[in-house]
């Protein structure tokens, strides 16, 4: 399939250090993508670069195959939805949705008020058109810039950290949100985002950056469960390191019987155990001095600090490296 | 020492404002020395039917109107420029022309007229009041449009250039919208500095160009008048009523700036 969005060699030096490191990537039409990093992995950069804002040292950005890496953002068929969201202050709800609209002058303004007023159903803001964004909720403003981004019908929609000025359970709400509204309008959504559980639940595809370079590309179960670095395998989740093999805690069992010879296990001591709710941490010591923790089932816990246990997996469960780093 | 806080503002208020309080009792009173005699309007009826404090008025305010708006454009423009480059040493040497004295600034604009005057014929007059005042002025309006866009976040701008807003459209229908309390605020003060300003004005003022301060003071000399009394309450209060205005304006605009 014809990618809408390619990165070529994408590169951005700053005085002081590398950004952006040699970036290739093609996104799909209508596809969710996730940038996924820590914080200084140049993922932002990198969405800067493709919104025009800064200019890259060297690579090349396409759209639908065209070069736009020379051109201004105004003159690039993309847009933002800003971790502050950006809205104008000055304006109404309906402004800011027109504002984009009303610079293109491509619509007549009869058109235009018909755009405004769909995308403003599609985020369901109906209702709040007359208000000043100093007037609505959190969750309020983030669909106004989604709707104002949303209503110009971009090839790509760029996303930096949208969910992040929400409070936890407003959060979770509107990551189900975005991605239905995702599949609706059927635009490709390029994310930016920190959240390593964010990017699994709403990814088609995605890729982990570090220290400016992309680590991995992939579907977000196979990234998780074939990561390609260890870097990849323990930012986007928990990993236990035994005898230089990683295995997933959730993948990690324990009994008071020896499993048998069919799978690996080691001997170890249960040292405590962490009640999180839905399920239980027990953390265990192998021999060796090295620590290993078991997800379970609150039911499946009848260990007690101190109790001699084993520990095992099955091979599959077991992630390995090609590159060893 | 904090118990008597109430007491210590009181009296530096009472310092600041008695002679104005003295000031306002004493133009309306109808003896002309400083003896109450009765209240009466007279006063403030004389300074009416005084053609050469309506005429220096009228120069004043047509001076005070055309510095304001001359200095307020280039001012906010100045200002912008200023914010985008971010130049520290361009910013903070601006505050050196803040701190020149005004008897040195109004020496050297002279000498910069009479200089420019070898090239050009013309003389002093309106055109070089409006000129020297629009030079002081000038900093006033930098200063505090730069001190509205230091809280002014550029991902507004950055947005609208996303939405397809080209650079003068987002300065157009962004910046400017959102600096306009500021700008405003900004004019105010421009305004109050330029109408009661007598050292520069004075050395730079050629004849039929007499400004309100320089027809005041020259009254002064002979003697206080109930009449320049009126007429100070009248200047202070419309003045007064400005300075608040702006305050609060730029209130809002420090208020507004900031993400919604």
């Amino acid at each position: 399939m014809e990618s809408v969005l390619e990165l070529r060699d994408l590169t951005k030096h700053y005085p002081t250090h590398q950004a952006v490191n040699c970036i290739s990537l093609c996104i799909k039409p209508g596809e969710f993508f996730s940038l996924v990093g820590p914080s200084g992995c140049g993922k932002t950069t990198t969405l800067r670069l493709i919104a025009g804002f800064e200019a890259p040292t060297s690579g090349e950005i396409l759209l639908n195959g065209n070069s736009v890496t020379s051109l201004p953002p105004y003159r690039r068929d993309v847009n933002t939805v800003f971790q502050s969201y950006a809205l104008f202050p000055h304006l109404t709800v309906v402004q800011n949705v027109a504002f984009g609209l009303e610079r293109r002058r491509r619509e007549s303004k009869i058109e235009i008020r018909e755009k405004v007023k769909r995308a403003l159903a599609l985020v369901q803001l109906s209702g709040k058109e007359s208000r000043l964004p100093s007037q609505i909720s959190g969750g309020e403003r983030q669909r106004v810039a989604l709707a104002r981004s949303l209503v110009l019908e971009p090839q790509v929609l760029l996303l930096d950290e949208p969910l992040s000025a929400l409070d936890p359970k407003l959060r979770k709400q509107m990551r189900g949100e975005l991605k239905s509204l995702q599949r609706r309008v059927g635009i490709a959504f390029l994310f930016v985002t920190h959240d390593q559980e964010e990017a699994l639940s709403l990814s088609d595809r995605m890729a982990v950056m570090n220290g400016g370079r992309l680590e991995q590309i992939g579907a977000p179960r196979e990234l998780y469960q074939q990561p390609k670095s260890r870097f990849a395998a323990e930012f986007l989740g928990e990993v236990n390191w035994i005898n230089g093999t990683g295995v997933r805690p959730e993948a990690t069992r324990i009994s008071s019987n020896s499993p048998g010879d069919s799978v690996s296990s080691f001997t170890a001591v249960v040292e405590g155990s962490t009640f999180l709710g839905d399920c239980v941490h027990v953390q265990t010591r192998l021999p060796d001095g090295a620590q290993c923790t078991a997800e379970l089932r609150r039911q499946e816990c009848p260990f007690r600090t101190g109790d001699p246990v084993y520990v095992w997996w099955h091979a599959s469960d077991e992630l390995h490296f090609p590159i060893n780093d | 020492m904090k118990r008597f806080l109430p007491e210590y503002a009181a009296a530096a208020y009472l310092f600041l404002y008695s002679p104005l309080v003295v000031l306002g009792i004493f133009s309306f009173n109808s003896s002309k020395v400083a003896i109450w005699r009765g209240f009466t309007w007279d006063w403030y009826i004389r300074v009416f039917q005084n053609s050469a404090l309506l005429d220096a008025t009228l120069n004043s305010l047509i001076i005070a109107c055309a510095a304001t708006l001359v200095s307020t454009i280039i001012g906010t423009l100045a200002g912008y420029a200023l914010w985008k480059k971010r130049s520290p040493i361009l910013t903070n040497s601006l505050y050196l022309s803040l701190m020149t004295p005004e008897i040195v600034a109004g020496v050297s604009l002279l000498a910069f007229f009479e200089w420019l005057f070898r090239f050009l014929h013309v003389q002093l007059g309106m055109h070089t009041v409006i000129l020297a005042h629009v030079s002081f002025c000038l900093v006033y309006v930098v200063i505090v449009i730069l001190a509205r866009l230091r809280t002014f976040d550029s991902s507004f701008e950055e947005a609208a250039l996303d939405l397809g807003a080209t650079e003068w459209q987002v300065f157009r229908y962004v910046t400017v919208p959102m600096l306009l309390p500021g700008i405003i605020a900004a004019a105010l003060l421009c305004f109050t500095v330029s109408f009661d300003d007598y050292v520069i004005t004075s050395l730079v003022a050629g004849v039929n160009s007499e400004t309100l301060p320089m027809v005041i003071y020259a009254m002064a000399r002979k003697g206080v008048s109930p009449e320049v009394n009126a007429l100070s309450v009248m200047i202070t209060v419309g003045l007064g009523v400005l300075i608040l205005l702006a305050g609060r304006l730029e209130q809002r605009s420090g208020g507004k700036a900031r993400r919604p």
